[in-house]
């Protein structure tokens, strides 16, 4: 296996406090990466230090490397705005732009230039049926987006996300507002994009983070306590502090 | 809240497999016992008593799919419902060996042994010995101690190559001696088997303690 990203001794500060400690993380390709935790524990700094959106919340410092495809994307010689196109983020809640759903997903695209209707229409359907909402969605691309339900939404955008061609994708906790059959369809949409994407995903769920990761690593006070196969850490961690938290024993 | 009712539940499952345990040390126990005293009312209670074991399997097992359904445990919850699964079905097999000897017991009835009885009777002390120091190694997680009783069973294996000989000689001495000849083998054989799946209940142990699979069974027959 390949790495496609890869973090160096991380080491993330807001301010004078130290939210992750020298982390090292491979983050295989075309595979998924599950991100697991206590709340506070750094999980989404982390995730957010892989495409440089700590950059956003002043005060934030970095040490250490994040490499994709074996480049510290914290080299000064990196523009931020197109490691963000590589490396793309689907959040907790959905946020669907206030517009219609082929402009969200037109959205990316325009940004980065596309203007020509046909290429737009084109990179909008192949983003929808790539996110498994096509189907739904079809005879209603010019209604606005905020009618859809929320998993939906969340599909929405991450057809958003696909249509900028990201090679990573980072998800926080994309199912935790979503009723269990949105968040069946997520997991299986998150099954099919890792044959063509490498993704990332923080979940507080751990039979999900089972279902849909092939690894996972376990966070603890900013520190990465133990990383594995995901079959190996739900099956048998080799840190204790492992088996306490998806034990349900924490604490 | 629900984590906690899942722990007791765990708790409640541990409880029924040392229950089990003890139905099955205290068969084999019994077996031999009405054996070596030619015990015909104990050896019936043996049979009898198979039924108990049989029922709790079933309970057992029971419990195991709906905590695996309803709970989804994962790690040294997985590793401990997964074995309790795996040695529930080893214990109801020794149980059963226990009660096939208890009914040679009955079969062979008062008539005079061919022989003076000490290895048979040594197999089978070793054997409720495994199981009950398995059963302890179940209750205090002892690795160790799982690992070490593993190992008995090359003591059973050797025994029961023994007493294969001694009989085989027996049968060929004299052919009056074969019907009784073979029940007492087949006694010999059922202890070996208990001495089997007492090695599977020390795999299952170390499983669930470390999560190691080691393959202790040697396979020398
Ligand atoms: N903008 C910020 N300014 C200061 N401290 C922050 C900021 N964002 C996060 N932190 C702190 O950094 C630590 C890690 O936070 P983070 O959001 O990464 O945790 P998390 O694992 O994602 O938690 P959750 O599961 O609740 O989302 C926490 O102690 C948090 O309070
Ligand atoms: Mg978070």
């Amino acid at each position: 296996m390949e790495n496609k990203m890869e973090t160096r001794k991380l080491s993330v500060y807001y301010k004078n406090f130290q939210a992750l400690y020298s982390v090292d993380l491979p983050i295989q390709k075309n595979a998924v990466t599950a991100l697991i935790g206590p709340s506070g524990c750094g999980k989404s700094t982390f995730l957010r230090a892989l495409n440089r959106m700590n950059e956003v919340i002043e005060g934030t410092r970095v040490e250490g490397e994040v490499l994709l495809d074996g480049k510290n994307i914290y080299d000064p010689r990196v523009d931020p705005v197109a490691l963000r196109k590589k490396v793309g983020m689907v959040f907790q809640k959905p946020n669907p732009f206030p517009m219609s759903i082929f402009d969200n997903v037109a959205y990316g695209p325009r940004i980065h230039g596309i203007k020509k209707k046909t290429d737009l229409e084109q990179i909008v359907h192949k983003s929808l049926a790539a996110a498994a909402l096509w189907d739904e969605v079809k005879d209603r691309l010019y209604k606005s987006a905020l009618g859809l339900s929320g998993g939906q939404q969340q599909r929405l955008v991450i057809a958003r996300v696909l249509a900028v061609e990201p090679e990573v994708i980072l998800m926080d906790e994309p199912a935790s507002a979503l009723d269990p059959i949105s968040t069946a369809k997520l997991e299986d949409l998150i099954h099919q994009l890792k044959q063509n994407y490498t993704i990332v995903i923080v979940t507080h769920n751990m039979q999900q983070a089972a279902r849909v990761s092939d690894y996972t690593g376990f966070f603890l006070n900013g520190e990465l306590i133990e990383y594995n196969t995901t079959t190996a850490i739900f099956t048998a961690p080799r840190e204790k502090r492992t088996e306490d938290y998806i034990t349900g024993r924490f604490g | 809240m629900v984590r906690e009712s899942f722990h007791e539940q765990l708790d409640k499952l541990r409880g029924d497999i040392v229950r089990m345990g003890n139905l099955v040390v205290n068969a084999i126990d019994m077996a031999t016992t009405a054996f070596k005293r030619r015990d015909m009312d104990l050896a019936e209670k043996v049979v009898m008593d198979d039924e108990k074991i049989d029922r709790l399997e079933l309970e057992i097992e029971k419990k195991c799919m709906s905590l695996l359904a309803l709970q989804q445990p994962l790690a040294r919850d997985l590793r401990f419902i997964g074995t309790a699964l795996k040695i529930n079905t080893d214990l109801e097999r020794i149980g059963d060996y226990a009660c096939n000897i208890a009914k040679i017991v009955l079969t062979i009835g008062k008539e005079p042994f061919i022989k003076p009885l000490v290895d048979l009777p040594h197999m089978a002390e070793l054997c409720r010995q495994m199981v009950k120091d398995n059963l302890n190694a179940f209750i205090n997680q002892d690795r160790e101690k799982a690992l070490a009783t593993a190992k008995k069973d090359h003591e059973v294996d050797h025994l029961y190559q023994e007493v294969f000989q001694e009989l085989l000689a027996l049968m060929m001495q004299n052919s009056q001696n074969i019907r009784q000849a073979t029940f007492l083998l087949m006694i010999a054989r059922h202890l070996e088997r208990i001495g089997d799946h007492a090695t599977n209940l020390s795999e299952w142990i170390i499983y669930m303690v470390s999560g190691e699979r080691l393959e202790l069974n040697e396979k020398l027959f």
